[in-house]
C-alpha cells in the first residue's frame, strides 16, 4: 500500500501530462469525423452508388445543399481541406463550385451546373475521394506517412515519385542519427577515458568542461554555431584571411546537412560522455597494467580487457544519443537549411503550417513504432539489462 | 480581487483604452504603414494599434480561428490568401458602406481598380516581386531579363528566392521562354509544372531561401547572394535610405495587390472596421507611397503619387505600376493560386527535399 501511495503523485502527473496527450494525438491519426458530420446525407446516398458512373441528380442536389450550409456555417474550408488531402485538386473544385453556385440563381440541374464549373464532378474518382474522406475511422494518415495511398477502387499503391516525401526523409533521419551516434562515440570515448583516469583535480576540471555546455541553453549553443560556420562567419573569415580559400569561394558549412550534423553532434556529446565516464571510473587501471605485464600489447589489452568492460556504457550512451537524435527538432530547424531537415521538421510542418494534425500524429506514430522496433533489436543484440546509464 | 471585479466587469471610465492588433509584413514596409496610417489613425480615434509581423500564409489565422483563440484583428495579406481565407470562413466579410469615396468624390465601388475589392478584402497597394542584384558584383555586363536570373554561366553567384512555390514557378517558366500570356495556362498542365521545376532544378544548389521580406536586401548587402528576388519597395528603400548599390530588373516582375482583411471572430471588430475604413482612404494609400514604392489601389490615387518624404526622390518611376515597369511584367493570378496552393506546396516541399 505504502509504495503505491508514494508513486501516486508522479503516476498521476505522467498520466495527465504525457500518456493522455499522447493517446489523444495518436487517436487523431485514426479518427476524423469532420466530413462525416458535415455531409451525412450525401454520404448516405453515395453508399448506394455503383462506383463507376457519375452519380445521379439527387446526390448532386443533396451535396450542393450541404455544401452551401457548410459555407454559411463557415466549415466549408475545413471540409475542402480534408477532401483535398484524399485527392489533391478537389479543394479548388469544392470552393470554386460553392463560390459560383452561391452567386448564381438556383439551377435546373445541380448535376450539370456543378460539372460546368469543374469537370472533376463527372469523374468517378472524385466521388470515391469524397466517400473516403467521409470515413470516421481511417488508416489514410498512416498510408500517407509511408508514401502510400489508397487507389480509388481499393487496393494500396505507392505515391507518384514527385510526391514521395516521408520514406526518403525517414531513411535520412535514421542514417543521420546513426552517423551522429558514431561521431559522438568516436569523440566521446577518448575524453571519457581521459577524465576517468586523470588525477581528481584535473578530472573535475575536465568534467566541468563537459558539463558547462550541457547546462548551457540549447538555443545559445545552436546560434553560436551559426556565428562560427556561416559564410561570413568566424571560420570562413579566418580561412580567407590566411589565404586558404579565395574570398568568393567561402565554404557553405551551415544551413545544410553539415550544419545539422556538426551542431547536433556537439549538442548530444555530453549524453555519450557521461554514461561512458561513469562506467570507466569503475574499471581499475590495474587491469590494463596486468594485461601489459602478461605480454599483451596496448591494442590487444584495450581490445580484450578494457573495451569489453566499457560496453554497458557504450550501449547506454549510444542508445541515448540515437533516440534523442531521431526526434530532434530545434537544431535542424535552425541550422539545417533545406538539405539538413529531418522527419521531425515535417511533423512540425504539419502541426503548424498545413494543420494536418492527423498526418503529423501518424508520422509521430511511425517514428514511435520505429524506435520501439530498434529498441527490441538492440535488446536482443546487447541486452538492456547490461546497460548502465550512470 | 473582489474589490476590483465590478470595475473590471463594468468597464466605464476605468476601462483600458481601446486597441487592435494589426499584423503586417515587418521591416521597412511596416514602418511605412506605421507612419502613413497607423499613427494618424491613433491620433484621430484614440485607438491604439499594436503591431505584429508575419510572413504571409493562412496557417496562423487558421489555427486561431479553429481553436477559437483569435487575437489578431486586421491582417495585411496578398490577394490569393484573402480570397481563400474568405472561402474558408476565416475572414469577416467587408461592409461596403465602410469604404470612403475617392479623392474626386467617385463612389468607392468605382474608384477602386477592378478586382481589388473582394468579399472579405479591401485592396490597398500594388506591390511587385522583382529580382535585384548588387551593382558591384556585375559592374560590366548587367543582368536585364528574367532569363539572366537563371543564367549561372553569364552571371555566376548565389541566388536568393522566397521559400514558396508562388512567384518562383512563374519566374521559371518566363525564364524558360514562355510568353507572358501563357504562363498560367502552361502551369496548369503536368508537363508545364515539370518544366518549371526543371528550370528551378538548374539553379537549385545555388539558391539561398528567404522567408521574411526584410531578408533579401540584407542578403544582397552582406554578399550572401549575387542576386535575389524581393519585394520592389524593400529594394527601393535600401537604395534611397542606405545608399546600397542595388539595381532592380523589372523584366518579368510579378504584380500583385496587398489587401487588408479582418479575421473572423476578431475581438475588436468595431475598432477593426473603423481602422479598415481609415486605411482604405485615398489619403492613407497615397501617404504610404511617400515612404515606400507601392502605389494606390484606387484610381483617384494614381495622380496623387508624389515624392519620397525623406529624400525628395520622385516616386513615379519607382512604382511597379509605372508604364515602363509594367511592360515586361505579369499580373499575379490569385485565382489560380488560391485553387492550387495546397498541391503546389506539397510538390514544392518534395522537390526541396530531393
Amino acid at each position: 500500500m505504502r509504495p503505491a501511495l508514494l508513486v501516486l503523485p508522479l503516476a498521476a502527473f505522467i498520466l495527465v501530462t504525457f500518456v493522455a496527450p499522447l493517446a489523444v494525438m495518436l487517436g487523431r491519426s485514426l479518427y476524423d469525423p469532420l466530413v462525416a458530420d458535415a455531409l451525412p446525407e450525401t454520404l448516405r446516398l453515395l453508399r448506394q452508388w455503383d462506383g463507376e458512373r457519375t452519380p445521379s441528380e439527387p446526390v448532386f442536389e443533396t451535396m450542393a445543399g450541404e455544401l452551401l450550409k457548410a459555407r454559411r456555417e463557415r466549415t466549408l474550408g475545413r471540409i475542402a481541406t480534408r477532401v483535398n488531402r484524399v485527392q489533391a485538386g478537389l479543394r479548388s473544385a469544392l470552393l470554386k463550385s460553392v463560390r459560383k453556385l452561391r452567386s448564381a440563381p438556383r439551377p435546373d440541374s445541380w448535376r450539370e451546373a456543378m460539372i460546368a464549373v469543374d469537370p472533376k464532378w463527372a469523374e468517378a474518382r472524385t466521388w470515391h475521394a469524397i466517400r473516403r474522406a467521409g470515413e470516421r475511422f481511417t488508416l489514410r494518415h498512416y498510408l500517407h506517412a509511408l508514401d502510400l495511398d489508397q487507389a480509388p477502387g481499393g487496393g494500396i499503391v505507392r505515391q507518384p515519385p514527385d510526391l514521395r516525401i516521408y520514406l526518403p526523409l525517414l531513411q535520412r533521419t535514421l542514417a543521420v542519427s546513426l552517423g551522429i551516434t558514431l561521431l559522438c562515440l568516436l569523440l566521446g570515448y577518448p575524453i571519457a577515458y581521459l577524465i576517468a583516469n586523470a588525477p581528481p583535480r584535473r578530472a573535475n576540471l575536465l568534467l566541468l568542461l563537459v558539463l558547462v555546455p550541457f547546462w548551457t541553453s540549447l538555443l545559445v549553443r545552436t546560434t553560436s554555431w551559426i556565428v562560427l560556420l556561416q559564410t561570413q562567419g568566424v571560420i570562413n573569415d579566418l580561412l580567407a584571411a590566411v589565404g586558404l580559400i579565395a574570398e568568393d569561394q567561402r565554404i557553405s558549412m551551415i544551413y545544410n546537412m553539415t550544419g545539422t550534423v556538426v551542431a547536433m553532434t556537439h549538442v548530444l556529446l555530453p549524453f555519450m560522455v557521461l554514461p561512458l565516464y561513469s562506467v570507466m571510473r569503475t574499471i581499475p587501471p590495474l587491469y590494463m597494467s596486468a594485461a601489459a605485464s602478461l605480454g599483451a600489447s596496448f591494442l590487444q589489452a584495450f581490445r580484450r580487457v578494457y573495451w569489453p568492460q566499457t560496453l554497458p556504457g557504450v550501449a547506454a550512451g549510444s542508445l541515448l544519443v540515437f533516440i534523442l537524435a531521431i526526434g530532434y527538432f530545434i537544431t535542424p530547424a535552425l541550422v539545417g537549411g533545406q538539405s539538413g531537415q529531418l522527419i521531425s521538421n515535417m511533423v512540425a510542418y504539419h502541426m503548424q503550417q498545413s494543420l494536418n494534425w492527423g498526418l503529423a500524429a501518424a508520422l509521430g506514430g511511425v517514428l514511435l513504432g520505429g524506435v520501439f522496433l530498434l529498441y527490441l533489436v538492440f535488446n536482443r543484440l546487447v541486452g538492456v539489462d547490461r546497460m548502465r546509464l550512470g | 480581487m473582489l474589490l476590483l471585479s465590478p470595475i473590471l466587469a463594468g468597464g466605464g471610465p476605468l476601462a483600458l483604452a481601446e486597441s487592435l492588433t494589426m499584423v503586417s509584413w515587418g521591416g521597412s514596409y511596416a514602418r511605412a504603414c506605421e507612419k502613413a496610417f497607423y499613427e494618424p489613425f491613433t491620433e484621430e480615434t484614440g485607438i491604439e494599434v499594436r503591431e505584429e509581423d508575419y510572413n504571409g500564409g493562412l496557417a496562423q489565422i487558421r489555427a486561431q480561428v479553429e481553436t477559437g483563440n483569435v487575437h489578431w484583428d486586421v491582417v495585411d495579406m496578398n490577394m490569393a490568401d484573402a480570397v481563400r481565407g474568405c472561402d474558408e470562413g476565416l475572414l469577416e466579410p467587408i461592409v461596403p458602406g465602410d469604404l470612403a469615396p475617392g479623392a474626386d468624390g467617385t463612389p468607392a465601388g468605382e474608384d477602386f481598380f477592378p478586382g481589388s475589392l473582394t468579399e472579405c478584402g479591401v485592396g490597398t497597394l500594388f506591390y511587385s516581386t522583382i529580382y535585384a542584384y548588387n551593382l558591384e558584383k556585375f559592374a560590366e555586363v548587367k543582368p536585364s531579363t528574367i532569363g539572366d536570373f537563371f543564367d549561372l554561366e553569364k552571371f555566376p553567384g548565389r541566388r536568393g528566392m522566397r521559400r514558396t512555390p508562388q512567384v518562383n514557378l512563374e519566374f521559371a517558366l518566363m525564364a524558360d521562354g514562355v510568353p507572358l500570356d501563357q504562363v498560367y495556362a502552361i502551369l496548369d498542365t503536368q508537363e508545364g509544372l515539370d518544366r518549371a521545376f526543371r528550370k528551378l532544378d538548374s539553379i537549385k544548389d545555388r539558391i539561398v531561401w528567404w522567408e521574411a521580406g526584410a531578408q533579401p536586401p540584407q542578403m544582397l548587402a552582406d554578399g550572401e547572394v549575387a542576386m535575389t528576388t524581393a519585394y520592389n519597395g524593400r529594394i527601393f528603400n535600401a537604395q534611397v535610405l542606405e545608399n546600397q548599390p542595388f539595381a532592380i530588373v523589372w523584366d518579368g516582375q510579378l504584380l500583385d495587390m496587398g489587401q487588408l482583411v479582418i479575421v473572423a471572430g476578431s475581438p475588436n471588430l468595431q475598432a477593426a472596421r473603423q481602422f479598415l475604413s481609415f486605411a482604405s482612404t485615398v489619403r492613407s494609400m497615397v501617404a504610404v507611397g511617400r515612404y515606400i514604392s507601392y502605389s494606390p489601389a484606387r484610381q483617384s490615387g494614381t495622380a496623387l503619387i508624389s515624392t519620397h518624404l525623406e529624400t525628395g526622390v520622385d516616386m513615379k518611376p519607382h512604382m511597379p505600376t509605372a508604364p515602363e515597369n509594367v511592360a515586361g511584367g505579369l499580373q499575379y493570378d490569385w485565382e489560380w493560386w488560391s485553387d492550387h496552393i495546397d498541391e503546389m506546396n506539397l510538390r514544392f516541399i518534395a522537390w526541396l527535399l530531393r
